[in-house]
């Protein structure tokens, strides 16, 4: 029988041990805060010990606290009504989700009109552009993209186990720990606290707390998988353990630095030149291929299957994909030193490589697509499966244009423009963001047992503004790269550069401004959404239920559920 | 019971051990042999540390997240020669860490800004880009201009820097903060002993107050000195260059 | 060892590598004892998910 009793001394333990880890946490914290005669270091050893201390509250509190306090202690989505599942950490991962997504969105937007009209920088410190670009970047892909693939994976891990999320407190820790750690990340670049290598920004201390919280992570999800129910691991397990297991490698090699002081927050990283170059872009286009892809992909393979209720298309195809994907991603990063100081032997198979990807690449969108057939109705009649359908196309269009830039030749002209910017986005918009709008609007009715969405009708203004904000963004973003491209290279008739370098800035202002509107209309999608799940949290509904499927409502609220054979 | 369980247990680590041994080759093949690169490599002439002036300069640079709009690494392709200058040699950042190559000029490239423009011209363009270039998008940064350069971590900088392979001497660490005055005002005691630690050095007041050095001072020396320390009139195309 | 020679040499043994991996993922994917366990495998999500009572109670 499964190991779901945990004995009182089990539990005791697990709770001293808690306290005792926040204690520790906490008196770390303090020291830090009395040492340093670094202020941005002060200011983060605060926060550290106020998390530490609130930690430690909330689990004393609730472990050896009067009984009122147990319940009142620990915040409300901690309660599983649900049962066996620990959903509470799951609850609180998709308001996070929703919450840096906005964020993120937000910000980037606020860059693109900075871009249009420079004025907007203030020229203050915290509102200039270089610093505010890393917030936006670490707010999408680490904050929304990261607690996106945290709380998805809890998810699809014990559903498809058929086991509780291992751990007490662990799952919580890995949810607030991570949450402090995009905090501290945050607020470092806002004071000037970077690395300087870019998605790598975090400091060297930001980046100890971030490996804690990961091997933690790892821990949950691979305890979970091994007090599984199922003989077998679904397939969108392995894409997450892969994405889990990769993303530490990565982060631990590319962030090896040494600080200048033990209470200061200044590093610096050991390698120099083109080693820091090369292992930079191995990490950086490694987190597109195993934060970005690995981990979404999994998402896929859960929820498209699950909200048309058919299985996968070829789950033969998912094992060769698995395989060929991880091993093909891992070569592609020198594409991103082209005809740089990387030696030549290496930029050649980066480049070959990042062709073949297109291959494994493809497939899984076959895969995704295809598990429609025989139901593609549902295109028509579910926004929440058009949303997620529409994510897998444009994940299919990013890894045709990816293998096509990182051609040599295209990518003398592609490189240093916008052209990279528009593909990184129909990327990070049209795939990430677009497959994690879906799985929110899956999860929210089925966590918080409501029998639908509050409006369905709001799903389908989200999807249109998103879009149509996705396809203007991209446009101008082609437009503006190759133009730049173009213009850089341009000879007059004498054998001269035509263009001065500031005539090909002054060309990028209406692309610019297309560009922002393009944001300012996704970003309407992503309030729309918010204001959408948090009526459906309370329970609201505006009255179009009927016409909701039936997998909307919580798995118990469905009625005679008869799977489709 | 127990049997089947530590089964299960076992291929989920088969799986964890998969993923590890297959991510781990392409690091290894293409990270692990630039290592025996620079072993191999004959040092380009006139490549040197930076000053603590400089370096101070470069965290700045840094702080202020320029290598998000700037790269530092000219391509080998006609355009970019002719625009910037004679391409990026590996060794010209070997003392970068973390190195600032770039990935995107929404401004020009900087491998080779050193000496293009006069420190007023600097001065004026970091404190209102729009004064000097009408076109440009380039944020202004006048606080650099009022905030004096916090030296207190100069040695620590430099100490942590040797750490990691930069081969400052005990002289040049032991002068690290009278160096930066030393730059900034070549008048200073000790001031020519300053060019035999750091030849090439621009020794001059670049904000024009030799008696307090700002942050400003620090980002134009560093600005004024990027890819100006190797020769290519005596640079030799056809030797070992890293290409 | 010099660095021409480890190129050649990793890139080689990588190659070889890679195809070996790719052919056994492969054949493992298309040996056809292993279909009715993929067949099982691929309808893992589409269980229902109240039924949960057999996983035991909680504390």
């Amino acid at each position: 029988m499964p190991v779901i009793n945990r004995s009182e001394e089990a539990v005791a333990a697990s709770d001293g041990f808690a306290a005792l880890g926040g204690l520790a946490a906490l008196a770390l914290g303090a020291v830090m805060a009395v040492q340093t005669a670094d202020p941005v270091m002060r200011f983060h050893a605060i926060l550290f010990l106020v998390a530490a201390a609130l930690a430690t509250g909330t689990i004393v509190l609730h472990a050896f606290g009067p009984d009122w306090a147990a319940p009142a202690s620990v915040s409300l989505v901690l309660q599983t009504p649900s049962g066996v599942y620990s959903d509470g950490v799951i609850r609180a991962g998709l308001i996070a989700t929703v919450f840096w997504g906005v964020a993120g969105f937000l910000i980037g937007d606020i860059l693109a009109w900075q871009l249009a009209y420079p004025a907007l920088n203030l020229d203050l410190p915290w509102t200039n552009f270089g610093r505010l670009r890393p917030v936006h970047t670490s707010a999408v892909v680490f904050a929304f993209g990261g607690n996106a693939l945290i709380m998805t994976s809890f998810y699809v891990v014990q559903r498809t186990c058929r086991a509780r999320l291992a751990g007490n407190w662990a799952p919580w820790f890995v949810f607030w720990g991570y949450q402090l750690f995009l905090v501290m990340a945050a607020t470092g670049y806002l004071l000037g606290v970077t690395q300087g290598k870019e998605y790598a920004e975090p400091e060297w201390y930001v980046d100890i707390w971030l490996t804690i919280v990961w091997v933690v992570y790892l821990l949950v999800f691979l305890g979970t998988i091994w007090r599984r129910q199922e003989p077998h691991i679904y397939v969108a397990n392995w894409f997450y353990l892969a994405f889990i297991v990769t993303v530490a490698m990565l982060h631990i090699v590319n962030n090896i630095a040494v600080p200048i002081q033990w209470t200061s927050t200044k590093s610096y990283q050991i390698y120099s030149g083109v080693q820091d170059a090369m292992t930079q872009w191995w990490y950086g286009h490694n987190a597109v291929g195993f934060f970005l892809t690995a981990g979404f992909l999994a998402m896929m393979y859960y929820f498209i299957p699950k909200r048309v209720e058919r299985p996968v298309y070829s789950y033969r195809l998912s094992i060769v994909h698995f395989w060929s994907l991880i091993f093909l991603y891992i070569w592609a990063g020198p594409h991103h030193l082209h005809y740089t100081a990387l030696p030549d032997w290496a930029q050649t198979l980066g480049m070959t490589f990042s062709i073949m990807l297109w291959m494994p690449s493809w497939g899984g969108m076959i895969n995704g697509l295809m598990t429609l057939s025989g139901a593609w109705d549902k295109l028509r009649t579910d926004p929440v499966v058009r949303l997620m359908v529409v994510s897998v196309a444009f994940y299919g269009m990013s890894t045709f244009e990816g293998p096509v830039m990182s051609i040599k030749a295209v990518n003398s002209l592609s490189h240093y423009t916008d052209w990279t910017i528009g593909h990184v986005h129909s990327g990070a918009l049209g795939w990430v963001g677009m497959v994690s709008f879906g799985a929110i609007y899956c999860l929210t009715p089925w966590l918080w047992h409501r029998r639908g969405l509050y409006s369905m009708w709001l799903v389908e203004w989200h999807f249109w503004l998103a879009t149509i904000g996705i396809l203007l963004y991209i446009t101008s973003m082609w437009v503006a790269g190759i133009t730049q491209g173009l213009m850089w290279r341009a000879y007059d008739a004498l054998g001269f550069l035509q263009y001065s370098f500031a005539e090909t800035v002054d060309a990028m202002h209406w692309p610019y401004v297309i560009r922002a509107v393009g944001g300012l209309l996704f970003l309407l999608g992503g309030l729309i959404m918010v204001y959408n799940v948090w009526r459906t949290i309370l329970g609201h509904q505006c009255g179009d239920l009927a016409e909701q499927p039936r997998v909307a409502a919580a798995p118990e609220l469905r009625g005679a559920l008869v799977p489709a054979e | 019971m127990f049997n089947r369980h530590a089964i299960v247990e076992k291929h989920s680590m088969l799986l964890l051990v998969g993923i590890l041994i297959v991510v781990a080759i392409g690091g290894l093949v293409e990270i692990a042999p630039l290592f025996w690169l620079e072993s191999t490599i004959e040092k380009v002439q006139g490549m040197r540390p930076y000053s603590p002036l400089e370096l101070a300069g470069r965290d700045i640079y840094v702080r202020e997240g320029c290598y998000l709009c700037h790269s530092q690494m000219i391509r080998s392709l006609r355009d970019e020669v002719e625009r910037y200058g004679h391409y990026s040699l590996a060794a010209e950042s070997m003392y970068d860490h973390p190195f600032q190559w770039g990935s995107k000029r929404t401004g020009p490239d900087l491998a080779r800004v050193g000496g293009k423009y006069s420190d007023d011209w600097h001065v004026a363009h970091l404190i209102n880009p729009r004064s000097v270039v009408p076109e440009s998008i380039m944020p202004g940064y006048p606080f650099l201009a009022s905030a004096p350069l916090d030296t207190s971590t100069i040695v620590d900088k430099l100490k942590a820097q040797r750490m990691v392979g930069v081969p400052y001497t005990d002289d040049m660490i032991a002068n690290a903060v009278a160096d930066i005055a030393r730059q900034i005002n070549p008048d200073f005691k000790g001031g020519a002993d300053f060019l035999k630690r750091y030849p090439k050095a621009q020794q001059r007041s670049f904000s024009g107050d030799p008696n307090e050095a700002k942050e400003i001072d620090a980002l134009i020396a560093y600005l004024q000195m990027l890819g100006t320390l190797v020769d290519f009139a005596k640079y030799d195309e056809s030797g070992p260059n890293l290409r | 060892m010099t660095y021409e020679t480890v190129t050649v040499y990793s890139q080689i043994a990588s190659l070889l590598l890679f195809a070996g991996l790719f052919g056994g993922a492969v054949v493992y994917a298309l040996w056809p004892g292993n279909s009715e366990q993929f067949r099982q495998a691929a309808r893992v999500p589409l269980r229902k998910d109240d039924d949960a009572g057999n996983m035991g109670s909680t504390e």
